[in-house]
């Protein structure tokens, strides 16, 4: 254990001294949600489509003048579902009942969605609720607390006494949440992956691994270490990218803040393990760069960023051996229904198991330099 | 007593390249053997090898009495690799901190050898410096320093004097003569045919073979030439007819 916390340590002391490291790790992620963040707001270019299904003529009117916004009326649920499926639209709302409504969104792209949204609860608030005034605020922050949830049914007293109620519905993902629970842990995982790699590179291209290997430390002790130092940093890391997602994206997370954290950590670990490993198959730090695609694309595909339900199965089977897939479910729980860590069994003990297996695998790999 | 390196036979192939066919070497307690040959003769392989970080293609290798590879008995065992293998963004203390504590000395023990060792190589005023303000040769010297760290039986030394100047060249040398007669073994590698002098005996590493294997005098005298330069030069010669 004094040999763990000493390679631990001095990783520590070594990234503390590299700077450029450091702020690839730490400040490029805020960056990246920042710059994120201006694209998916910057929606002065978006056009959306919306069809309607007997909705009150007086709402379709004042949709179809917000900006950016136009309206098209269908008679048959049927047929507007059916252009909704074939992106003809960008969502359907129906009038249910008198004041119910119900809006599915295609939700291929969460600008559009959030527009629509927008404009329909604007449309809808104007429309029904002229003497709203005075609440609207009250109300607004109602409604942005259930914009992340799926199938959120909100049902809103207005001071008239009528009651409106809008069902949200979405074909793909889960509105914000889909960015929240799959692209941010991609991207931590991905600079862990990194500098994990580079690290572990430098001490065996730099000779150190060598000469540490002809020190009587074990194997596992060094892998030990690398994974104390790397994760500590994994876990300033995500504390910190998860609170400002949460503080520059407005994302509404209904569960802890904590069990976000502790799955973007275990995330991190595997792709911690998994950098290490892949790094003892380069030779150069360019030979690391050329396996980021290797490892990013797959999970981008796969692990359910783009909706899998249509796609063959093998597809589907192929994500269940993308940590990120288990990663992304757990995060979506948590952030949308508030599940608790320990109704996660499954999807940490999936994770775990990558993490074990990989460090294993790595102390394995360790035998190559030297048989002992 | 047994010596504290006994090789024999030992093999080492990498692909289709036959590095080291049939190596015998020893190495008694309280002596320093040179293993001396031209670059790529095979030399490093010879340490890899023995150390456990190669796998021997045939013979074996045994370092204080345990047949190698043996993780414990590394502890017992200085090595020097050829690269300096240090870590540039730390000191050299913090390098030698490390290190001496990956051989599992610590405390007020490692303060105190970390003093010494930094003596002999003459960095005491630079030890919190960081690495990557050094010059090679001070690079070379922390290097040895760590491999002295532990105050080891056996001293397995890649190229130690490789850029360090004559002065401190001698110095070192004097600090091995030293631990030579405080009954230490030392095995170093060289290609400077001089320092081979200093050696109480050398063994010529030429073709994948031990050709020679004596007390520098004696090989002068055998092959009745003045200097190792030309007892090498020779047995290159033989090799070659
Ligand atoms: N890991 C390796 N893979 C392939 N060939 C190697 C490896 N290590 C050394 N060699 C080859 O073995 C030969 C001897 O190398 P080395 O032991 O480093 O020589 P020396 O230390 O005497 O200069 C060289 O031809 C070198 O190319
Ligand atoms: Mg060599």
């Amino acid at each position: 254990m004094k040999r763990v916390l000493a390679i631990a340590g001095r990783i520590g002391r070594e990234l503390l001294r590299d700077k450029r490291t450091l702020a690839m790790v730490l400040i490029m992620p805020i960056l990246v949600l920042w710059l994120l963040n201006i694209m998916f707001s910057a929606n002065t270019t978006t056009s959306v489509k919306i069809a309607t299904v007997g909705v009150d003529s007086q709402i379709t009117k004042t949709l179809d003048k917000t900006k950016h916004v136009s309206v098209v009326k269908y008679d048959k649920k049927s047929t507007a579902n059916d252009k909704l499926k074939h992106y003809k639209v960008d969502a359907v709302l129906t009038e249910t009942s008198s004041n119910h409504y119900k809006v599915t969104y295609a939700n291929i792209d969460p600008t559009k969605t959030s527009v629509a949204k927008a404009a329909l609860k604007a449309a809808i608030l104007k429309g029904k609720m002229t003497t709203m005034a005075k609440t609207s605020a009250a109300l607004q922050a109602q409604l942005a607390q259930l914009t992340g949830q799926t199938a959120q049914t909100s049902t809103i007293k207005s001071s008239a006494g009528s009651t409106t109620k809008i069902t949200n519905h979405y074909n793909y993902g889960d509105a914000d949440t889909n960015f929240f629970s799959k692209m941010i842990p991609l991207m931590m995982g991905f600079f862990v992956f990194l500098i994990s790699g580079m690290g572990m590179l430098g001490e065996r291209t730099s000779g150190t691994l060598d000469r540490l290997l002809a020190t009587p430390v074990k194997r596992g002790e060094i892998v030990s270490g690398y994974l104390i130092s790397y994760g500590l940093l994994a876990v300033v890391q995500t504390i910190i990218v998860v609170y400002s997602a949460i503080w520059i994206m407005k994302i509404e997370v209904v569960g802890s803040v904590f069990s976000i954290i502790v799955i973007n950590v275990l995330l991190a670990l595997v792709a911690l393990t998994f950098g290490m490993l892949l790094s003892t198959l380069a030779s150069s730090e360019f030979q690391m760069m050329q396996f980021i695609p290797i490892v990013i694309v797959p999970q981008l595909l796969f692990s359910g960023i783009i909706p899998l339900d249509t796609m063959a199965s093998w597809v589907q089977d192929f994500g269940k051996i993308l940590p990120l897939t288990y990663a992304g479910d757990a995060l979506t729980e948590i952030v949308m229904k508030g599940t608790s860590l320990a109704n996660l069994g499954g999807d940490i003990c999936a994770l775990l198991i990558f993490i074990v297996v990989l460090g294993s695998l790595n102390i394995l790999a360790m035998k190559r330099y030297r048989k002992v | 007593m047994n010596p504290s390196i006994d090789i024999q036979h030992l093999k080492k192939v990498f692909g289709k390249q036959v590095v080291l066919e049939d190596v015998n070497l020893t190495v008694k307690p309280g002596e320093i053997v040179g293993l001396i040959g031209p670059s790529g003769a095979g030399k490093s392989t010879v340490i890899k090898t023995m150390l456990g970080m190669e796998k021997a293609d045939g013979g074996k290798a045994l370092v204080l009495d345990t047949q190698m590879p043996n993780r414990k008995i590394l502890g017992n065992i200085g090595y020097m690799a050829q690269s300096d293998a240090l870590y540039e963004s730390l000191s050299a203390k913090e390098n030698l901190v490390f290190y001496g504590k990956m051989k599992g000395v610590d405390g007020q023990q490692l303060t105190s050898e970390i003093d010494h060792v930094a003596q002999v190589v003459d960095l005491t005023d630079d030890l919190t410096k960081r690495v990557s303000n050094f010059s090679g040769g001070m690079k070379r010297r922390l290097s040895l320093a760590i491999a002295l760290l532990g105050d080891p039986d056996l001293l397995v030394l890649d190229e130690p004097t490789v850029g360090i100047d004559p002065s401190l060249r001698k110095k070192i040398w004097d600090e091995l003569h030293r631990l030579r007669d405080a009954g230490r073994s030392v095995l170093v590698t060289t290609h400077v045919m001089d320092e081979a002098e200093l050696t109480d005996r050398v063994a010529l590493l030429l073709g994948g073979k031990v050709l020679a294997f004596d007390e520098p005098k004696k090989l002068e005298a055998e092959y009745k030439v003045p200097t190792i330069e030309e007892v090498f030069l020779a047995a290159e010669g033989e090799l070659e007819k």
